[in-house]
Order: structure tokens, then C-alpha cells, then sequence
């Protein structure tokens, strides 16, 4: 047992750690009763995806993850639960259907996930390995080359969706 | 296994020197703010605590620890704890890439970097970690159970993301213009040997970076989340003793960092301009040119601290909607704008048109 362990390489100890973060991280957002704590598990898990990324050596999705997400996202997230000051005692009563409803349909999630990873284990990769495509010189001239088209369809998609929010958010002129 | 220990040394002396050395001058940052507000205002400072009142942040530390610490029995105490923990942490991390001189030479022929780390994405994981930053004022703020302390901190958070969308804008457009790297280190000795600093391509970058800079550490014109005049004393309301002790001194360690970086990136960091460099480059051995390097870095980042503390102490604040408009109407279409005239002249200079 001990020569097991002592044969096992560093980043794959960190890759068990972050998982078993991620995956209690993962539960305790739903499993924990006050809106603010789910919030702030769900951060730690951010967290320990980007070390995820980190270890496979894809460090501007790292930190891009934590900006984006940890850094943007989730302080939007905590703003309005804030605001809204939730607590357990203002919990509305859930109908027993809505329960079943919820339970049904996050099985049948957990289902199309099981299913489609079963005989991952035996997939072999098509091209080999490199490791350097994470970092950030090679990621930009991927994107800015191979994937110029579809990276500035996606930028129009987002400046035409923060457009719109503006739209939205924007108050009617005084009558 | 011998390099590896000898790496591990090097890091850890490293580590505990920035770590030192950050929380030394935010100490003397104190005492010269008052100081400096004494100079301005035509009256002393602190004088009585040893000479020129030298031995002030000792005393106002020591106060700080003896005081009485109270956390209120409604809040929760973990996370009242945590916020300004998580403040005064990542404080302290972003010092991390900051590249404090050229490398030192020992005598067993390797290179003493004074840089913690040289990570290939130096600016992007800063703006990472100032952007988790936000956090402890937030927690904090809502852990106070305070409605004052909870306005204090959706202000300072609001403001801060608010003012990071400008300063990201300000940081492409000098990434772009000083030759690509985002590494601190490849931008500073870029600036060096016949380069000359950044701000002379970026000027109304630099002006974008240091008004945000100002907002993000909470500085006055832009100290509105501590506003006493409208929210008690913002999020820190229900904090004593040496966790209140955390936030302020967050806040001083914040200015020195930033301003490291922005003496770093914009005015050159540790090179000097050329004609001061020539009058010793030879006479002098490599790791004294590489130690004069850092006294003039560090000179340079003390002329910044000074500028902060002039400003504090001579703006008033501004008004919260004066404060979102300059962010969101003003600094975003400008850094924009820099942007473009940065990317158009950069393309010429690259022969594309």
C-alpha cells in the first residue's frame, strides 16, 4: 500500500484533492440551507475547477474561470440575494409535485451524464497530447487563426445580448 | 534534489521579504500619511512618539491589538472572521509578480530573481486576484448584520467591479503597445536598454489606470464605501479592534502594491533613464547596477504613495452618482477609445498598412 501511494506523481494527489473540494463543494451548495453559503460553496468550487485547469497546464483558462465566474458572475449573484436578504424562515412551503418534479428531472440529468461517460475510460486519444496549447500565446494565435470566424460570431452574439440588456434595463422616458 | 531545495530557499526567502517588506512600508505609509496630511494642512503630524513621531505605527498597532474585540452575537462569526482575512490575503498576494529588481548573482553562479514568480499570465492573474478581492468587503459587510455595513459593502463592491472593467480596457491597450507579454517582467525590461517607458505611448492609458487604481483601493476621491457622513463608517461599522486593524491596513498595502505596478508597467520599474545609467554601468559590478535598480523602483513607487495621499488630502469626495457616471460614461468609452488608437497604431508600426 505504501509503495502504491509513494508511486503515485504530486499533481495526481492535487488532482483527488481538488475533485473531492469540488464534488463537497458542489453538494453543500445545494445542501446548505442560507442562500449566502450556497453562494460562497459555489466560488470554492469555481475555485478548485480552475486548479483542475492549472494542472493541465491551461492556465488563461485558469484565471480567465476566476475573473469571469469567481470574479464577476458570482458577485452579481451575492448582490442580489443581499439585497433580497434571504433566509430560512422566508422560505416559501414547495408543493409536493414541484419536489418529484425537481427530483425527476435532475435524475434523468444524472442519467444522460452516466450514460454518456460509461466506456470513457476505454477511449483512446485521437491526436496526441500537447500540453502546451493551454498557455496563452498558443490559445490566442488558435483563436485569432483556425477560429477567427466563430470566435467574432460569438463576440457579435454577446455585444447583441449586452445590447439588449441595456434595452431592457433602460427606463422608460418621462411622459 | 539539492536544486530543488535550493529553489524552494530561494522562494521562501522571497516570499517572506516581499510579505516583510509590504507590511513595513503600509505600516510607515501610515505614519507618513499623516505626515504628509500635517505638511499640507500647515501643522505638525505625529510628534510624540519617538522622533518625528517615527514610532506612531507601533503605537497604533499596539492600540489596535488591545482593544476590546467584539463580534456580534447575530452575525455569522465564521464569515465575519473570513471577510477581512480574505481581504488582507489577497492584498498581500498580488505582490507576488511584481518584479522588484534585476537578478542578483551568488557566489555559486545561480540567479537570485527578485521576483516571487514570473508567471506567463503576470497581469491577468493580478486582475484575478483583485477582482476576489471584493469578497472580504462583501462578506464582511453582510456578516456585520448591519443594514449600514451591508450598504457600505454593495458600494465598495459595485464600485470596484465597475472601475475593473476600465482598468482590464487600460491593461489590453499597454499588453498591446509594450510588444505583447503579458509576464511583469517581459514589460519591464522591455522598458529598459534604449526602450523607453510605456507611458509615453500610453499616456491616456496610464490616466485611465491611475484613476481606477484610486477606486479600487478605496482611496478618496473615490473613499465613498466609508462615507461617514452617510453610512456611519461603511463596512467596517461593526468591526474593532485588530480586525478593523485588517481592513485599514488592507487598504495602505493595496496603495503600495499598486503602486509598484503602476511604476512597473507604466514608468519603467527598476531601469533608470539612459544617461543616468551610463554615468556608472561600468564602474560598478552587476549586483550593485541591479540594487541601485531597485532603490530608484523604489523611489519611484514611494512618488506614487506621496501622489495617492495628495490627492486624498486635497479632493473632496465625490457623489455616488458622479462617481458610477465617471466609471461606466466616462473611463469606459475613453479606454475604448484608447484601445482602438492603440491597436491602429500598432498595426502600423507592425508595416500592415
Amino acid at each position: 500500500m505504501s509503495t502504491l501511494l509513494l508511486n503515485i506523481p504530486v499533481t495526481q494527489y492535487m488532482f483527488y484533492f481538488l475533485s473531492f473540494v469540488a464534488i463537497l463543494c458542489g453538494m453543500m451548495v445545494v445542501i446548505s440551507k442560507n442562500p449566502i453559503h450556497s453562494i460562497l460553496y459555489l466560488i470554492l468550487t469555481f475555485f478548485s475547477i480552475a486548479g483542475h485547469y492549472l494542472l493541465l497546464n491551461a492556465q488563461f483558462l485558469a484565471v480567465v474561470h476566476i475573473i469571469v465566474y469567481a470574479g464577476a458572475i458570482m458577485v452579481l449573484f451575492l448582490y442580489v440575494i443581499m439585497m433580497m436578504n434571504l433566509n430560512e424562515k422566508d422560505e416559501p412551503n414547495k408543493k409536493v409535485f414541484l419536489k418529484i418534479a425537481a427530483v425527476g428531472s435532475a435524475g434523468l440529468l444524472l442519467l444522460t451524464l452516466v450514460g454518456s461517460l460509461k466506456g470513457a475510460e476505454k477511449m483512446v486519444a485521437a491526436a496526441p497530447l500537447n500540453t502546451n496549447v493551454g498557455l496563452i500565446k498558443n490559445l490566442g494565435q488558435t483563436l485569432f487563426g483556425e477560429f477567427l470566424f466563430p470566435f467574432e460570431i460569438s463576440s457579435i452574439l454577446l455585444l447583441a445580448a449586452m445590447v439588449g440588456a441595456i434595452m431592457i434595463g433602460k427606463k422608460d422616458p418621462v411622459k | 534534489m539539492l536544486i530543488i531545495w535550493s529553489f524552494i530557499i530561494y522562494k521562501a526567502i522571497m516570499c517572506v521579504a516581499v510579505f516583510a517588506v509590504a507590511l513595513g512600508i503600509a505600516a510607515y505609509s501610515t505614519w507618513w500619511e499623516r505626515k504628509f496630511a500635517g505638511l499640507l494642512q500647515d501643522r505638525y503630524g505625529p510628534k510624540r512618539a519617538g522622533p518625528f513621531g517615527l514610532l506612531q505605527p507601533l503605537a497604533d498597532g499596539g492600540k489596535l491589538f488591545f482593544k476590546e474585540e467584539i463580534i456580534p452575537n447575530v452575525s455569522n462569526k465564521f464569515l465575519f472572521i473570513l471577510g477581512p482575512s480574505l481581504v488582507m490575503i489577497t492584498a498581500l498576494m498580488t505582490g507576488a509578480v511584481i518584479p522588484w529588481g534585476r537578478p542578483l548573482h551568488l557566489d555559486n553562479g545561480d540567479l537570485f530573481h527578485l521576483q516571487i514568480t514570473d508567471l506567463n499570465i503576470g497581469f491577468l492573474y493580478l486582475l484575478g486576484v483583485v477582482s476576489v478581492g471584493v469578497y472580504g468587503i462583501m462578506i464582511g459587510g453582510w456578516a456585520s448584520n448591519n443594514k449600514y455595513a451591508l450598504l457600505g459593502a454593495i458600494r465598495a463592491s459595485s464600485q470596484m467591479i465597475s472601475y475593473e472593467v476600465a482598468m482590464g480596457l487600460a491593461v489590453v491597450a499597454l499588453i498591446i503597445s509594450s510588444g505583447g507579454s503579458l509576464s511583469l517582467n517581459d514589460i519591464v525590461t522591455a522598458q529598459g536598454d534604449g526602450g523607453v517607458a510605456n507611458v509615453c505611448w500610453q499616456p491616456l492609458g496610464f490616466i485611465i489606470f491611475f484613476v481606477c487604481a484610486l477606486a479600487e483601493t478605496n482611496r478618496a476621491p473615490f473613499d465613498l464605501p466609508e462615507c461617514e457622513a452617510e453610512l456611519v463608517g461603511g463596512y467596517h461599522t461593526e468591526y474593532s479592534s485588530m480586525k478593523l486593524g485588517l481592513f485599514l491596513f488592507a487598504e495602505y498595502i493595496n496603495m503600495f502594491i499598486s503602486s509598484a505596478i503602476m511604476a512597473a508597467v507604466y514608468f519603467g520599474g527598476y531601469n533608470m533613464p539612459e544617461w543616468f545609467e551610463n554615468l556608472y554601468r561600468g564602474s560598478v559590478s552587476l549586483d550593485t547596477f541591479a540594487l541601485i535598480g531597485m532603490v530608484c523602483f523604489v523611489a519611484k513607487i514611494f512618488i506614487f504613495i506621496s501622489v495617492f495621499m495628495w490627492i486624498r488630502w486635497t479632493i473632496p469626495r465625490f457623489r455616488y452618482d458622479q462617481l458610477m457616471n465617471l466609471g461606466w460614461k466616462v473611463l469606459i468609452p475613453l479606454s475604448l477609445l484608447n484601445l482602438g488608437i492603440t491597436a491602429l497604431v500598432q498595426a502600423w508600426r507592425n508595416g500592415l498598412f
